[in-house]
């Protein structure tokens, strides 16, 4: 029996299967140099850089795009703090209610998303609260938390618990412990959690259109291009560049949490 | 002489088990005192007791006078080394070794000298700027012993600390331990479930079982004279004598213990059958059948080895059998 | 430091902090859970209920104003043909975007698992990672690119004279449209690509356990390596399968923008409830319509746990 090599066909059914996965994002990269902006025409009829230009220069786009990274940077500190904190006491002891911590905290993104958008719509509509910065930045602190939680979660059941005895032990209190051992030991996986719950927070658009006022993220401002297409070239570029944006943190959280037992995109 | 830890009626429970259950120890000044026992019999935890890790559910602990009670591990002058050796794997072995004294306040030049010597006394010299991962099971041992000592520690807790050390390398660390504790005069307190580790190296043991210790002394009052059949069993592995066996031999109704290497097989004595032989190179090891009863006799070399099946007689000193509570079937 | 064995002097306020939570280990997880359980307690579940209690409500269907009464009449609603047809359709969706995504994840979690090895490994591993985690709406925008009458896939089908195929297909009824970016098969396209990673990863995962004597043993004991994938692999994937499936499934019931773009007129449940609680104003039944996929997604997540599937995410 021939264990270690793959068979012919089990090597084309995967690489099919890959090349199925990405060939559609490396269409997005052709499309953003074609000269045609009035239909999604291929072969392009022919090559150009003009449409980066074009984008560079639309106010809207740049608005969009702050708008998105300011909430996803605020999201992102939010879900570290709650999700760290979450982490540790889960794994910290063995309490009653466990199970329903780690549920809840999964909950915001095991439920479909739109569960999630209306929900925090019709609470806010309830409570009074106008949309605004601060409702979307809600919405995505309660799903990115999860991710942070994740990451940090797993290193901490890595770090043993006889490292923090063991600092006690040696005259460091709670405290101290904190910043000399559990610290250290765990900031790459926060800094993984927390890259890709940029990621998350930048790229989501389905609880946000129920989230976000007049406001416009990146991808609300994608959403109406998609829906009422206008200027396809432009769209072509920002796609581009949003696969890119969102392709350095993942890497960097990959090879942050490379060799651990961390899968970096759990939960997602 | 001054009593560096004292436990009174102390009682360790999580929820319905009794993890440690009742315990009275005292443990001298200078000692050192080993704590064996099977896993999960509560040793482990006492040391987490003294370390401050565990809190009692009830009893009290003092150290040299002073009640633990409420102190945090981190005000206590204590220190661990622990099993899995628990080193910093984001600091190096300098930085390690110097932990403790960082914590308290001791500026970074003196700190790492007191390191340095720290780690010569453990036959380190020169590991300083290396990784936790880059070292052997022994090296890592050695620099867990070596940080806890910098901390001049009243008391030293060890536990299993050579668990994880093959054979060899836990002989020489046995000699190298006992040599240290003689050295520094530091009272140390060692957890282990190898009875030969316990008994070459300490100089009282506690025998733990079920939560509660069974017996405490010396380690020659432990091997020749258990006092419960679990001791006589679980160090040294004696032939426990059910009473009816006894009463034959010595007239005194009661559980007895006889050591396997005080067995001698002959012509006279009691009659037993020989049911397996096996060579154990300076010994054979030879298993029998006596009135139902199971018992072990180590031959040593050059004695006449019976066959498999053969019916023989077992004999013993007088000296050599030692009575423990009477009949408690 | 004093010459005391025990120090019970020494006293900064964080040192008195620190002893306090160390002499009681449950206000220190209480105070370690308090603000995420509060954050995920009060905003999230207190907005779910308040989904919750919005579809017991019903709406005057003359003056459009939401009756805050409780009452079923909203939830009869989504038994209306129409309704029905909705919540039949997009569960039918994603059991076939679920079923899809399984086979065509299993070679490349079972090649991943099995024989990748060093940089092969790292490059399946972010193989699958980049597409999951690459955005959403420029995936679904690839796709709209790739479907287009002009796109890349029509004129592929020329170039090869197959067009008559394609058109065929598309008379097909149900499945088939004026075009695929107006078709199901379209719609159902976009889902498996978008959702596929998500199958990936725990069937991956839960492959790796399989030790490798196990197969050996299996051949060993006279089955042939087809015997030991039907008895030992696909048993021990399973629960990796049925992980897998609730993200997909979970996410098929929930999307309303991906069959907005690519489909028929149609409409699956996120649609509905986006247009009920959007341009209709009827928020009960946008609730109660919500709720369907929270029951859907309870009902499977008891009956996966059965299946012991959590152990594989």
């Amino acid at each position: 029996m021939h264990s270690d090599r793959a068979s012919t066909g089990l090597k084309i059914a995967a690489g099919l299967g890959l090349a199925f996965m990405h060939l559609p994002i490396l269409l997005i990269f052709v499309y953003a140099f074609t000269t045609e902006d009035k239909s999604y025409q291929w072969p392009p009829p022919g090559l150009t850089l003009k449409w980066f230009a074009v984008t560079w220069n639309r106010p809207d786009v740049w608005e969009a795009l702050t708008l998105s990274a300011k909430v996803a940077s605020i999201s992102t500190v939010i879900a570290l703090v709650l999700g760290t904190l979450c982490a540790a006491a889960v794994s910290r002891t063995k309490f009653f209610g466990r199970e329903t911590i780690s549920l809840l905290v999964i909950l915001p993104i095991a439920l479909p998303g739109i569960v999630t958008g209306i929900s925090l719509r019709s609470a806010f509509n309830l409570a009074d609260i106008p949309f605004s910065f601060w409702t979307i930045v809600l919405g995505h602190a309660t799903f990115c938390i999860v991710v942070v939680y994740n990451n940090a979660v797993a290193r901490f059941r890595r770090t043993s618990g006889s490292l923090v005895e063991a600092s006690m032990d040696l005259g460091a209190n709670s405290f101290q412990t904190f910043r000399y051992v559990i610290l250290p030991n765990i900031a790459t996986a926060l800094l993984a959690g927390g890259m890709l719950a940029f990621a998350l927070s930048f790229d989501e658009v389905i609880v946000t259109t129920f989230t976000a006022g007049q406001q416009q993220t990146l991808p609300i401002w994608m959403l109406e291009e998609l829906v009422r297409p206008r200027q396809r070239p432009v769209t072509n570029v920002v796609a581009m560049v949003v696969v890119i944006v969102t392709f350095l943190p993942i890497l960097g959280a990959y090879y942050l949490t490379r060799g651990t037992d961390t899968v970096a995109g759990q939960g997602k | 002489m001054t009593s560096a830890v004292v436990f009174k009626g102390v009682s360790r429970h999580f929820g319905s088990v009794r993890a440690v259950d009742n315990v009275d120890i005292s443990i001298a000044e200078g000692e050192f005192f080993a704590m064996l026992g099977p896993s999960g019999s509560g040793k482990t935890t006492c040391l987490r007791l003294i370390a401050g890790f565990e809190q009692p559910t009830a009893g009290e602990i003092s150290i040299f006078g002073q009640s633990a009670q409420g102190v945090p591990p981190y005000k206590r002058h204590v220190n661990t080394v622990f099993q899995d050796y628990a080193l910093f794997p984001h600091l190096n072995v300098l930085d390690n070794v110097a932990y403790g004294l960082m914590i308290s306040g001791v500026s970074k030049r003196d700190r790492h000298q007191a390191a340095e010597e720290a780690l010569e006394l453990v036959a380190l010299t020169g590991y300083g700027a290396r990784k936790p991962s880059e070292l052997s099971g022994g090296q890592r041992q050695r620099v867990a012993l070596a940080r806890a000592l910098v901390n001049k520690p009243k008391v030293l807790l060890l536990d299993e600390p050579l668990g994880a050390l093959d054979l060899k390398l836990r002989e020489q660390m046995q000699e190298e331990l006992k040599a240290l504790q003689r050295k520094l005069g530091i009272t140390f307190v060692f957890v282990t479930h190898d009875q030969g580790e316990a008994l070459s190296m300490a100089d009282r043991v506690a025998v733990f079982n079920e939560g509660k210790i069974v017996q405490v002394g010396k380690p020659e009052d432990i091997y020749y004279r258990p006092e419960v059949p679990f001791v006589a069993d679980f160090v040294g592995s004696s032939n426990v004598i059910p009473p009816h066996v006894t009463e034959k031999v010595t007239g005194t109704r009661a559980t007895a213990s006889v050591r396997p290497e005080a067995v001698k097989l002959g012509d006279s004595g009691l009659p037993a059958t020989v049911r397996a032989t096996s060579f154990l190179g300076t010994s054979t090891r030879v298993s029998l059948e006596l009135e139902g009863v199971q018992m072990v006799a180590l031959l040593a070399k050059g004695q006449n080895i019976p066959e498999v099946g053969e019916h023989t007689h077992v004999s013993w000193g007088e000296d050599d059998i030692h009575l423990m509570e009477t009949a408690d079937e | 430091m004093s010459d005391a064995i025990l120090d019970t002097g020494r006293n900064g306020i964080m040192a008195r902090i620190s002893d306090t939570l160390w002499r009681n280990p449950r206000l220190t997880v209480l105070l370690l859970l308090a603000p995420p359980a509060l954050w995920l307690g009060v905003v999230y579940l207190g907005s779910l209920f308040a989904l919750l209690a919005q579809s017991f409500f019903s709406i005057d269907e003359f003056s459009g104003l939401i009756i805050y009464e409780f009452t079923l009449k909203t939830y009869a609603e989504l038994f209306t043909p129409a309704n029905f047809d909705i919540i039949v359709r997009t569960v039918m969706m994603a059991s076939a975007v679920t079923i899809a995504a399984a086979i065509v994840s299993f070679p490349i979690a079972y090649y991943a698992a099995r024989y990748a090895r060093g940089k092969w490994k790292a490059i399946f591993y972010l193989g699958v990672m980049l597409p999951l985690w690459s955005s959403y709406l420029v995936k679904v925008y690839s796709w709209k690119l790739i479907l287009a009458k002009e796109g890349i896939l029509n004129w592929l089908f020329e170039t090869l004279h197959l067009s008559w195929l394609l058109d065929a297909y598309l008379s097909i009824p149900i499945i088939g449209g004026n075009s695929l970016s107006v078709s199901w098969t379209g719609t159902f396209l976009v889902f498996l690509y978008v959702w596929l990673p998500f199958m990936i990863l725990p069937i991956q995962a839960a492959l790796e356990r399989v030790p490798r004597s196990m197969l050996e043993a299996s051949g060993d004991l006279g089955a042939t390596p087809g015997q030991s994938f039907r008895f030992v692999l696909l048993p021990l994937a399973l629960p990796g399968v049925i992980a897998g499936s609730i993200f997909t499934f979970s996410l098929t019931l929930g999307d309303y923008i991906i069959p907005q773009i690519v489909g028929s007129s149609r409409r699956f449940i996120g649609q509905a409830v986006y247009a009920y609680q959007g341009t209709a104003g009827n928020i009960p039944l946008a609730a109660a319509f919500a709720v369907v996929p929270i029951v859907i997604m309870g009902v499977y997540l008891w009956a996966a746990k059965r299946k012991g599937a959590f152990d594989a995410l």
